[in-house]
């Protein structure tokens, strides 16, 4: 049995560099950088003092109802605009019979930021009624019930987002949350289009929404090492392939797509943006803190979302073209991402991997973390749809472990018919998508 | 024709014991897990009970030992999941690279998934406040100054590793060496039904044969309980209460749900693949339904009032089954008891069933062991799954004066013809879940 067709219709963006689709993806071409010293809270003494903030933006611009939205934490923001702008350009918005318990919603969204000083009074409160030895229960909860603010808690909880869309947008359908790291958004819309192969909705909305730009989250990177530490301009600290990059730049923002059914499109004639043809998910199963260093579990994602969309990575197009025309990149400007992911590029396409060009985005907004994948497979609709592939910025000193087309440092044009895209979790959930040019049903 | 899907093995802890057998010997005898918390003196929390898992329960005993260096980087929900997934392994007689003393592994490594639901990890409270108290300043104020330049410093470099939610499936996908496909869905209570929806689309497309699956959560931690009580699903409580009788499924007189800390991981298997090595099949999955469905106009949010989220849930479950609700011999509700759950929950059985439903046995799990966060709905599959393998009902505690005339009311087990069981999942955040088990004859 052949599987269901399934196409976008919308797509909908909050970025460090903006947001809106044109806008972002303007900035994007010419090799902006979103990065800049952090402003959300005092990092002065931490070692990285640098991110990509979402900045300038008010989420109520997008809402029917702020008031019903009013406790959505910055998570949920992102969230709730990108869905809706992606809700605004599918028509769904303005289409009378519309079925709502046929429209589902799989986010890969991130927890909400803690309320960090809430928790920093209480626990202090705790330690010092025991005299420094530990926190003592009572003394906690008196402190608690002062500072603790009941919904800066619970909006916490990573199926928020879920619920505010779904309430903004009145949709009823299958509604799934997953959170595999920095995969989560990539694996949310291949399980979103599953569930429309499968039968069980016509429509979804799917994405993910993110933010760690909040003192825990920033430390907890510092402490792993995985953020850049360098200490000259921000703007050049994402450095995706260079032989020079010492770690991620932390990022935040939410991008969304709608994916529906070919014939539900057609049915009440949308604008097809592209159409999703492959999805491939695998774990590493190899280390909690390192990746696979053969990428393994990279390749087994893209080559079992390769094959979905039933293409052989080796077999040239009639007109001598690889089969995949871009790739957007994991990318993160580690040292271990890059050159693995890489090598699994090259495990997978062989002979033909030179030939096709592979670019991070994290290079000019950062990573996004859950939403990552969101973003760059919009970015990869966007190589399709307007022929330019945005550039890896930073990219001066080329790593001989790094030795792809990466589209160093300037935009290029070119014919894009299939995009792939990449994202790998820590702790080694892998997922791949691979989107295509609508070609008519 | 996609593949049939079918339960083989259960990895069940809970405060009833570790194993589905310890679960079904407790429910069968109607005990309770529910006492005073333990892991932390709750006395002036406006709750004070809870079902913990027994604490000489060691991780180390369920990890190769070539893999016991990790368990320091495991919190207390990574643990239960590991802990879960091992008795899921054994329960399903397989072997992996984990457990079998190196024979060879009953599947391919690229054939088995792993999809664990989790929730909102809290970090350890004492961990994270030696490193606050380090990053005071003169006056004894926090600075975020002395934070950046020494407090965080004593944090371990893995601390963040230890708290991600999909630390949980990581775990076991190195331990079990599952290289198939993996997710982590944390959608509160209803992550581990939702879980096991989402292996069963795995297995039917062909992407695994066998998936470790369900969901495993702790909120018994003092931000975690705090928070769980602001959802407006715990009851509040005083240390004078009996805590065994405080939980009552659809009571009249119902004042909230008590929390309980847990893991089921189930061994999710094609039909196929378990008919062929001898497999024991606990039931099938023949439906599965799921949607969204909430009020977000009060705070905290709540289920919608007139239940029909979950109805439409139950009826997509029953399309997916190709069966009428008439089919439904018996249902595992969410059944939490805290009020406005249990009058949604009702009004969406109402809503399919009619009638009939005062003459439908609802197994309530929650008096025994409490509302097990993301652990709660696959712990309910799992319990599905053993009235179905056994014929039987379990023995049920709670209240005597049920709402409309529920078949919800304390009983003691019973024996039962049970050819398809409802599992309904939801709760905090609107997600619903509905997943109809069916009885597996083996063919002659």
């Amino acid at each position: 049995m052949s599987k269901r067709r399934v196409v976008i219709t919308g797509m909908g963006w909050v970025t460090p560099l903006g947001h809106g689709i044109d806008a972002v993806w303007e900035r994007l071409v010419k090799g902006e950088s979103g990065v800049d010293r952090i402003t959300r809270f005092d990092a002065e003494t931490f070692p990285t003092t640098f991110a990509a903030e979402v900045r300038d933006y008010d989420y109520r611009q997008f809402l029917r109802d702020p008031k019903l939205h009013e406790h959505a934490r910055l998570n949920t923001q992102y969230a709730l605009g990108a869905a809706v702008q992606a809700w605004r350009q599918s028509g769904l918005d303005r289409f009378a019979n519309l079925n709502r318990r046929r429209v589902g919603i799989y986010l890969g969204a991130g927890e909400g930021p803690p309320a960090f000083e809430s928790s920093v009074k209480s626990n202090l409160a705790g330690w010092e009624a025991s005299g420094g030895q530990s926190v003592d229960a009572k003394a906690w909860i008196a402190a608690a019930r002062e500072h603790i603010v009941m919904h800066e808690e619970v909006e916490q909880e990573a199926n928020m987002p879920l619920l505010h869309i779904s309430q903004e947008l009145g949709v009823r359908g299958p509604a799934y949350n997953c959170l595999t790291a920095c995969a989560a958004s990539t694996q949310a819309v291949g399980e979103g289009m599953e569930i429309i192969r499968r039968g069980d909705a016509d429509v979804m909305v799917a994405g993910g929404a993110h933010t760690m730009l909040h003192p825990l989250g920033v430390t907890g990177f510092n402490r792993l090492t995985a953020l850049s530490t360098r200490r000259d301009s921000p703007q050049s600290a994402s450095r995706p392939f260079d032989l020079s990059r010492d770690g991620f730049v932390m990022g935040e923002g939410s991008g969304m797509i709608i994916i529906e059914t070919l014939e539900h499109a057609l049915a009440r004639g949308a604008t097809i943006l592209a159409e999703l043809i492959g999805f491939g998910s695998s774990a590493d199963a190899f280390r909690i803190t390192d990746i696979q260093p053969e990428g393994l579990g990279a390749r087994a994602a893209m080559l079992e979302a390769l094959n979905d969309a039933g293409i052989d990575p080796h077999e040239r197009l009639p007109d001598g073209r690889p089969p995949i025309h871009y790739i957007s990149a994991h990318g993160t400007g580690t040292q271990e991402n890059d050159s693995i992911e890489t090598r699994a590029v090259k495990g997978v396409f062989g002979d033909l991997a030179p030939e096709i060009p592979v670019s991070s985005i994290k290079s000019m907004m950062g990573h996004l973390i859950a939403a990552a994948g969101a973003v760059e497979l919009i970015t990869c609709i966007q190589a399709i749809r307007t022929g330019w592939l945005p550039p890896t910025m930073n990219l001066k000193t080329p790593d001989p472990a790094c030795d792809l087309d990466y589209v160093a440092n300037r935009s290029r044009r070119a014919a894009v018919d299939v995009a792939l895209s990449n994202s790998f979790g820590f702790g080694g959930q892998n997922d791949t998508l691979v989107v295509k040019r609508f070609a008519g049903a | 024709m996609s593949r049939e899907v079918a339960i083989t093995g259960l990895g069940v802890v809970t405060g009833l014991g570790i194993g589905g057998e310890a679960l079904w010997e407790g429910l069968l005898a109607g005990r309770s897990a529910i006492g005073p918390v333990r892991q932390f003196d709750a006395s002036a929390f406006p709750f004070n009970f809870a079902s913990e898992v027994d604490p000489a329960v060691s991780v180390r005993d369920y990890v190769p030992k070539t893999y016991r260096k990790a368990v320091k980087v495991m919190c207390r929900d990574v643990e239960l999941a590991v802990i879960g997934a091992a008795r899921a392994v054994e329960d399903a007689r397989m072997v992996t690279k984990g457990l079998g003393d190196g024979a060879a592994p009953t599947f391919a490594p690229n054939r088995v998934g792993c999809q664990i639901g989790a929730g909102l990890i809290v970090a350890e409270i004492n961990e994270l406040t030696t490193a606050f108290a380090k990053a005071r300043d003169e006056s004894s104020a926090f600075s975020m100054k002395r934070w950046g330049g020494e407090g965080m410093n004593e944090l371990t470099p893995l601390w963040l590793l230890k708290y991600l939610p999909n630390m949980l499936a990581c775990h076991v996908t190195i331990i079990h060496d599952c290289q198939g496909p993996s997710n982590t869905i944390t959608c509160g209570e209803a992550s581990g039904a939702l879980s096991i929806g989402e292996s069963r689309r795995v297995i039917e497309r062909g992407d695994a044969d066998v998936c470790f699956s369900g969901g495993a959560e702790s909120k018994i931690n003092m931000l975690g309980l705090l928070r769980q009580f602001h959802t407006g699903m715990i009851a509040a409580t005083s240390p004078d209460m009996d805590p065994q009788r405080v939980v009552a499924p659809f009571g009249a007189e119902a004042s909230g749900s008590l929390p309980g800390e847990g893991a089921a991981i189930l061994m999710i298997e094609s039909l196929d693949t378990a008919t062929k090595r001898g497999a024991r099949v606990y039931a099938t999955i023949a439906g599965f339904g799921a949607t969204q469905s909430a009020d977000l106009s009060v705070c905290p949010p709540r289920p919608d009032s007139g239940g029909e989220g979950l109805a439409d849930a139950i009826r997509q479950a029953l399309g997916d089954a190709s069966i009428d609700a008439e089919a439904i011999d018996a249902i595992v509700p969410l059944g939490c008891g805290a009020p406005e759950y249990d009058a949604a929950e009702a009004a969406a059985l109402r809503r399919v069933f009619g009638a009939r439903l005062a003459r439908i046995p609802l197994v309530t799990t929650k008096p025994n062991i409490g509302l097990c966060a993301a652990a709660a709905s696959a712990i309910d599959v799992a319990v599905g799954a053993l009235c179905v393998l056994n014929q039987s009902l379990p023995a049920r505690l709670g209240a005597a004066e049920c709402l409309d005339g529920l078949d919800a009311a304390p009983t003691g087990q019973r024996d039962a013809r049970l050819e398809h069981v409802l599992v309904c999942g939801s709760g905090f955040g609107g997600q619903n879940t509905a997943i109809i088990l069916k009885r597996h004859r083996r063919s002659a």
